[in-house]
C-alpha cells in the first residue's frame, strides 16, 4: 500500500511538473487569506508579468486615474463558468473569478512600456461569500508578492511626462481602503471598472462571447469614451466618463460619498446633485471658499477642481490613491466647466 | 433556591464565559500606522482592539469595518492618536460597521474631519476627545466626531475643541443623543443636520462662533430635520469669532450666537442657560439660499422655546448678522431671541424680548426688513416631544 502511494505520489509530480501551471481554484474558492500572491498560480515570471492559462488581460476605455501609475489588468473565470451580461452595471463574474491588477512605474513616463517597476498586485477575489480584496507587494527580487492587508507607503521616483524628476510617497491600500472605493452599496465589495461600456473596445467583448465566456453580447453595446481620445467623444462626455470612473463609485446614491448629495456616476442629470450649483456639505476647508461644486462658465472658483488640484488630504478629491494631480484630468474637467452656459441664478 | 430568571442567567453566562471575545492589544511605539491597522483589520465581531497609554504618530486615516468592536484607549488624556503627520485620507478614524464603541482615546490635529462614522448603526462615542492643538483655525479639519447616515448614535462625554466647521457634527441619521459633552472653539459646537429624532443635553458649549445648531439643508438624501429637543444646557460666551471657509454653511453663522434653528420642524429648546452670546441667544430662521429641490421645506416650524434662562446677549452683533448694528445703535443691543419672520408656529414663552424681522422669505435681507418686537406666546402650547430611547445594548456598552 505505502509503495503505491509513493508511485502514485512520483506520477503526479512527474505530471505536475510537464503541465503548464494551473490557476488554483481550491485556494480561490477556500477560506484562506494567502500571504504568498504566487499561491494562486494566476501570474508568472518576475513580478508575475505574464499570465497563465486561463487569465486574459483586458483593458478599458477610460481607466481610472492612479497617481499615473501603469495598471495592468486580467481576469480569471474558472474553466465551465460564464459572466453574466448587465447593460449598464459592471459585469457579474461567477464564483472562482479573480480580477488582478498590477501596479507599476516605468523609469521614464515618456517611454511608458520601458523598464516597468512593478510594486504591487491587487487581487478581487469572488468566493461563496462575496468579493474579497487581498493587496500584495512585490519582493524585492520579483519572485513572489506578499500579503499587505493593513497596506504600505512606498517611495517612488520616475521622469514625468514634462522631462522633471517626481518622487511620490506611493500609498498601496489596506483592505478597508479597498472597499472604501469597491463599496456595492450593500455592505459588501463590488468591481468598478468592467462594465460593458468600459470594457467595449478592441474587441474584447466579441471575443469574450466567443470563447464562451459571456453569457450574451447584444448587439449595439454603448461605448464609454476614452477620456483623452478627442476622437471618441465630445469634451462633455469625455468628462462625464472621466468623473463616472473616477468619482462615481464613491460620488452616486447609495455610495460612500452618497451623504454628500453630489453625485457623479454617467447615470446622474445636470441637475445640482452633479454639482451644478450645489453648495457644499460637509466639505469643511475643502471648499476652498468657494460657493459650489460647479459654478458654471468657471473653472477657478469650482469647488471640484480646487479639490483636484489639491495634495492637502483634508482637501484632496479623490480622498484615496492621490499623492499627484492629474494635470490632464484637471484640464478636461476644467475645459468642460468653462464651456456651460454660465448661471446667473445662482450667484446671489 | 428561588430559579434564576432567564434574562439574568444569560447576563451571567455572558460574564463568566466570555466566549470567544478576544482583547487585540495595541502599544505605542513605531510603525504604529501599520500596527494599529493591523488590529483594526483583525479584530472579529466581539472583539476589543485595545490601544495602550502613549502618542500614535500616525501616517494616514485609520479604518474600522467590522461589526461589534470595540475600540478602548487608556483614557483621553492618555491614549492620543496623532495625525500631525498625515498623508492620505479625509478623516482620522473611519468607522463603517455596526454596533462599535468608541471610548476613552483622543485624535488629534486630522487634516481632514476628526472620527467619522458612516452607516455605522448603534454607533457609541463616549469618553473621547478631538482636537486641533493650534487653537481655532480655518486650516483644522471640518467636523470633530461626524457620525452620519446612522440609525442609534450616542455621544457621551466627548470633548471637540478648535473644528473649523461643528465640533459634534451628526448628520442624516435617525434616532440620536448627545450629551454630557463640551465643544469649544470651533465655528459651530453641536450641530445636528438633517436629522430625525434628537436629544441634545448637558453639554456645554462655549467660545464657538455659535453654540449648538439644528439645520437642515437641500440636494441631500435625508432631508425634512425635526423631532429635536435641546435642553438642559450651556451655551455661553460663543466669542471665537467664524473662522470657516466660505461657501459652507456654518460660514453664516454670526458671531456670538447661543443656539440657531434653521428650517427644521418639531423642535424643542428648553432649560438652557444661554447667555454672553454677542449676536443673539436664540435665533430661528429659514434656509436663505436659493436652491432647485422640489421636496425641500427651508422654513422652520412648530418651534417651541421655553423656560431658558438669559443672560446678556446681542450687544456685539458679528458681521454676518445683517441689519445688527442698525439694532444696536436703534435699540441698545439686539434681542435674546431672534426669529426672522418666516414659517409658522413659532412659540417663544421665555421671559426675554423676542425680535421678529419681519420677512416673508427668508432669502429677502435683513437690512429691508420691518423688525419689531413680538409676543409669541400667545399660541396654544404644542405637544412636547418624546424623549429618545436608544437600544439598551447601547447604554450598557458604557456602564
Amino acid at each position: 500500500m505505502k509503495r503505491a502511494l509513493a508511485a502514485m505520489a512520483a506520477w503526479v509530480l512527474l505530471v505536475s511538473a510537464s503541465l503548464p501551471p494551473q490557476v488554483d481554484d481550491a485556494l480561490i474558492l477556500g477560506d484562506t487569506l494567502p500571504s504568498s500572491l504566487k499561491a494562486f498560480n494566476l501570474l508568472s515570471g518576475p513580478y508575475g508579468r505574464i499570465p497563465n492559462g486561463g487569465v486574459t488581460s483586458y483593458r478599458l476605455n477610460t481607466p481610472l486615474f492612479s497617481d499615473y501609475a501603469e495598471k495592468f489588468r486580467f481576469f480569471y473565470v474558472p474553466k465551465g463558468k460564464t459572466i453574466a451580461w448587465r447593460d449598464d452595471d459592471v459585469l457579474d463574474f461567477p464564483v472562482g473569478s479573480v480580477l488582478v491588477k498590477s501596479f507599476g512605474y516605468p523609469a521614464d513616463m515618456r517611454k511608458p512600456d520601458d523598464y516597468v517597476r512593478i510594486l504591487e498586485t491587487r487581487l478581487l477575489v469572488r468566493r461563496e461569500t462575496g468579493w474579497i480584496a487581498l493587496p500584495y507587494v512585490w519582493n524585492a527580487d520579483g519572485s513572489d508578492a506578499i500579503l499587505k492587508r493593513a497596506g504600505l507607503r512606498v517611495d517612488v521616483s520616475w521622469t514625468h511626462l514634462d522631462g522633471k524628476p517626481r518622487t511620490i510617497s506611493y500609498a498601496v491600500p489596506n483592505v478597508n481602503q479597498c472597499k472604501g472605493c469597491h463599496d456595492n452599496g450593500a455592505n459588501g465589495l463590488g468591481l468598478i471598472g468592467p462594465k460593458a461600456r468600459n470594457l467595449n473596445r478592441d474587441g474584447q467583448l466579441q471575443a469574450l462571447y466567443s470563447a464562451g465566456k459571456l453569457d450574451r453580447l447584444p448587439a449595439n453595446v454603448p461605448r464609454l469614451p476614452v477620456w483623452n481620445d478627442p476622437a471618441t467623444g465630445s469634451v462633455e462626455m469625455r468628462a462625464r466618463a472621466y468623473l463616472d470612473v473616477n468619482c462615481g463609485h464613491c460620488h452616486n446614491r447609495s455610495g460612500p460619498a452618497n451623504t454628500s448629495g453630489l453625485w457623479l456616476n454617467l447615470e446622474q442629470a445636470p441637475d445640482p446633485n452633479l454639482g451644478i450649483g450645489k453648495r457644499p456639505t460637509a466639505a469643511g476647508r475643502g471648499s476652498g471658499n468657494d460657493d459650489f461644486a460647479i459654478d458654471p462658465g468657471h473653472p477657478e472658483r469650482s469647488i471640484m477642481i480646487y479639490r483636484m488640484q489639491s495634495l492637502d488630504p483634508g482637501i484632496a478629491m479623490p480622498e484615496l490613491g492621490r499623492a499627484s494631480v492629474h494635470e490632464e484630468g484637471v484640464a478636461l474637467l476644467s475645459q468642460w466647466i468653462a464651456a456651460m452656459p454660465m448661471k446667473d441664478a445662482v450667484h446671489p | 433556591m428561588k430559579p434564576i430568571p432567564f434574562l439574568i442567567a444569560a447576563s451571567l453566562l455572558a460574564i463568566t464565559n466570555p466566549a470567544f471575545a478576544d482583547i487585540l492589544r495595541v502599544d505605542a511605539g513605531a510603525d504604529a500606522q501599520s500596527r494599529l491597522q493591523a488590529a483594526l483589520i483583525d479584530a472579529k465581531p466581539g472583539d476589543t482592539v485595545e490601544i495602550g497609554a502613549g502618542r500614535f504618530e500616525l501616517t494616514d486615516g485609520l479604518s474600522l469595518d467590522v461589526d461589534r468592536v470595540t475600540v478602548r484607549g487608556a483614557g483621553p488624556g492618555a491614549t492620543i492618536l496623532s495625525f500631525k503627520a498625515q498623508k492620505g485620507a479625509g478623516e482620522g478614524l473611519l468607522i463603517t460597521a455596526d454596533d462599535v464603541v468608541l471610548r476613552g482615546f483622543a485624535v488629534e490635529d486630522s487634516r481632514g474631519d476628526g472620527i467619522k462614522s458612516k452607516a455605522a448603526n448603534r454607533i457609541v462615542y463616549y469618553d473621547l476627545r478631538v482636537e486641533w492643538t493650534g487653537g481655532p483655525k480655518a486650516s483644522n479639519g471640518a467636523y470633530g466626531v461626524y457620525p452620519v447616515e446612522s440609525t442609534d448614535v450616542l455621544i457621551d462625554k466627548v470633548t471637540v475643541r478648535g473644528a473649523s466647521d461643528a465640533g459634534i457634527y451628526v448628520g442624516q441619521s435617525k434616532n440620536i443623543v448627545v450629551r454630557n459633552s463640551i465643544a469649544m472653539f470651533n465655528v459651530a459646537g453641536i450641530e445636528i443636520e438633517n436629522c430625525y429624532g434628537a436629544d441634545v443635553y448637558q453639554n456645554i458649549a462655549m467660545h464657538n462662533a455659535g453654540g449648538i445648531l439644528v439645520f437642515d439643508l437641500p440636494n441631500l438624501p435625508q432631508k425634512g430635520g425635526h423631532a429635536v429637543r435641546i435642553f438642559s444646557n450651556r451655551t455661553e460666551k460663543n466669542d471665537t469669532p467664524n473662522f470657516a471657509p466660505k461657501g459652507n454653511i456654518v460660514a453664516g453663522v454670526p458671531n456670538g450666537t447661543g443656539v440657531i434653528i434653521m428650517a427644521n420642524r418639531d423642535v424643542e429648546v428648553f432649560n438652557n442657560v444661554i447667555g454672553e452670546n454677542g449676536s443673539t441667544n436664540i435665533f430661528v430662521v429659514g434656509y436663505r439660499n436659493s436652491f432647485t429641490d422640489a421636496g425641500y421645506n427651508p422654513l422652520p416650524s412648530n418651534v417651541s422655546i421655553h423656560g431658558n434662562m438669559h443672560g446678556r446677549a446681542g450687544y456685539a452683533p458679528g458681521p454676518q448678522f445683517e441689519g445688527g448694528a442698525q439694532m444696536v445703535a436703534a435699540m441698545g443691543s439686539v434681542p435674546p431671541i431672534v426669529w426672522d419672520g418666516t414659517g409658522n408656529n413659532i412659540r417663544v414663552t421665555d421671559k426675554v424680548p423676542t425680535l421678529s424681522l419681519g420677512l416673508s422669505d427668508p432669502k429677502d435681507r435683513a437690512t429691508s426688513a420691518n423688525p419689531k418686537i413680538v409676543d409669541l406666546g400667545t399660541g396654544p402650547e404644542p405637544a412636547s416631544l418624546q424623549a429618545i430611547a436608544l437600544p439598551s445594548s447601547m447604554e450598557a456598552a458604557i456602564r
